[in-house]
């Protein structure tokens, strides 16, 4: 089971380093989303700083959103799925081993690029250690939920916007949090109680995420 | 008849259970049994409601469309959590019917959740002054509303009735680990940034008069969920059994 793990993530880790171009893409997404949305109102600080919180949050949301979406595309297309499901090997911990090089190559470029936008929003220094966290705790959570939905509709034609309907109601809890810690920051309020939580929510969809995506999986194969 | 023989007798009837022509035909004796008291409960409700109550003496009138309001918000929780049971079933047993059921039960489901949500609207304007405010138990109620109308969107998509159903089961699994969560991560968000918020049972007592039309409402509208499931179930066996002799000779036959 180790052997397969390994295998597989060194697999993914050698076809997501082939693709450094479309690492970045995502990361641009995120930044021209935070970056577009003063344009849409003033440059004043205070109204700024009050949605800061939101509006990165919603670019994350947004960015992991979109980077699932082919996310086992390539694989169905060149037959890999197909034998991964026949290779007798438990498909929980092939899914594990894809989901998390999928969040390293794409989701923890956004936890680099997270608190950089922050401060292009104008909000000071002191909140840089809550957004580092919460976006490391918050963005696997996104990852391994979306990517159940991301399997069920994975033969489907035009499944980009169903995807957003099955999977940003189940992302609301982690924008909460998250953007509820970013803002108890700011104001300097304490913030602890809900980090826990958000960790507890990543612990949960780590766990059992594998399973319902394996489960996924193998029903998306027969649509 | 020794218990031995009647387990086996009612286990036989259970597993006749799986057999899609014999469900089509008892279920339409089933769909009486629940249209009738639906039908009675949900009268004595309204009329009691609108006519028999007194107007509460802090709200007056307005608070009577509770009768509807009240039965419509525990219904929409209550078919979600039917639904998820039905999907453990028919991923776990591989039951056509759990599968059927699901999916007859999604837009009745949502169909209770958008009454629970106008209804509310429209008890809030004149008692709390706006149609909706960003609270606890309005918002959890709204994104259960979203997660119904993803089940609904992914059968839509998927062409093969088979595939569709299981993957609206595990669409409704995901979906039950998530009420709670999303409900108590709205109670918490909320709790932070705006102190007390309007709380529907602020220590209120109800007397039994004004009680038994909310219980017979209750009782009324899972009937009437149940009822509406239940045809929609048959609707949908139909469509999936379309091409099957059953159907056609049923369908011949009057």
């Amino acid at each position: 089971m180790r052997r397969v793990f390994w295998a597989v993530f060194r697999r993914e880790l050698a076809i997501a380093g082939r693709q450094r171009g479309a690492l970045v893409h995502q990361l641009l997404f995120f930044v021209l989303i935070v970056a577009l949305f003063p344009l849409g109102t003033n440059t004043d600080q205070t109204v700024l700083i009050a949605v800061a919180p939101a509006v990165l949050w919603m670019g994350v949301l947004l960015s992991v959103l979109l980077s699932l979406n082919g996310v086992f595309r390539a694989d169905h297309e060149d037959g890999t799925l197909t034998q991964y499901l026949l290779a007798g090997e438990p498909l929980a911990v092939i899914a594990l081993a894809k989901m998390i090089v999928h969040w390293l190559a794409s989701a923890a470029l956004l936890v680099v690029a997270g608190p950089v936008l922050m401060l292009m929003l104008g909000v000071s220094l002191d909140a840089w250690p809550a957004m580092i966290l919460t976006l490391a705790l918050g963005t696997p959570t996104l990852v391994f939920v979306g990517a159940i939905a991301a399997a069920l509709t994975l033969r489907l034609p035009r499944a980009g916007l169903l995807l957003g309907l099955l999977v940003l109601p189940l992302y609301v809890p982690v924008l909460i949090f998250g953007a509820g810690v970013v803002r108890a920051a700011i104001v300097g309020l304490p913030y602890a109680g809900a980090v826990y939580i958000m960790a507890a929510l990543c612990v949960l969809a780590i766990t059992l995420g594998p399973w319902a995506i394996a489960a996924a999986l193998r029903i998306g194969l027969d649509a | 008849m020794t218990s031995f023989t009647m387990g086996k007798s009612l286990r036989r009837r259970f597993h006749r259970l799986g057999s899609l022509p014999y469900f089509y035909d008892v279920s339409a004796r089933w769909a009486i049994w629940l249209a009738v008291p639906a039908v009675v409960c949900i009268a004595y409700t309204v009329i009691a409601g609108l006519v028999l109550v007194p107007p509460d003496y802090q709200q007056g009138d307005v608070f009577r469309i509770l009768y509807i309001h009240v039965p419509s918000a525990w219904l929409s929780l209550f078919a979600y959590t039917t639904m998820a049971g039905a999907g453990v079933v028919a991923l776990v047993w591989r039951l056509k019917l759990a599968e059927i059921f699901i999916v007859a039960a999604a837009p009745v489901g949502a169909s209770f959740t958008g009454l629970a949500l106008v209804t509310g609207a429209i008890w809030g304007e004149p008692t709390w002054g706006t149609y909706w405010v960003w609270d606890a138990r309005l918002t959890s109620e709204l994104i259960l509303l979203f997660l119904y109308l993803g089940v609904i969107a992914l059968h839509q998509s998927i062409a093969s009735p088979r595939t569709a159903g299981r993957a609206c089961a595990l669409l409704s699994i995901v979906g039950v680990i998530n009420v709670p969560i999303i409900h108590y991560s709205v109670v918490w968000w909320t709790t932070l940034h705006q102190g007390a918020t309007l709380s529907l049972s602020g220590g209120s007592h109800m007397e039994s008069d004004m009680l038994w039309p909310l219980l017979a409402g209750a009782l009324g509208f899972s009937c009437l969920f149940g009822w509406l499931t239940l045809w929609g179930m048959r609707v949908q066996l139909l469509w999936r059994e379309r091409r099957s002799r059953w159907v056609m000779r049923r369908i011949v036959n009057g």
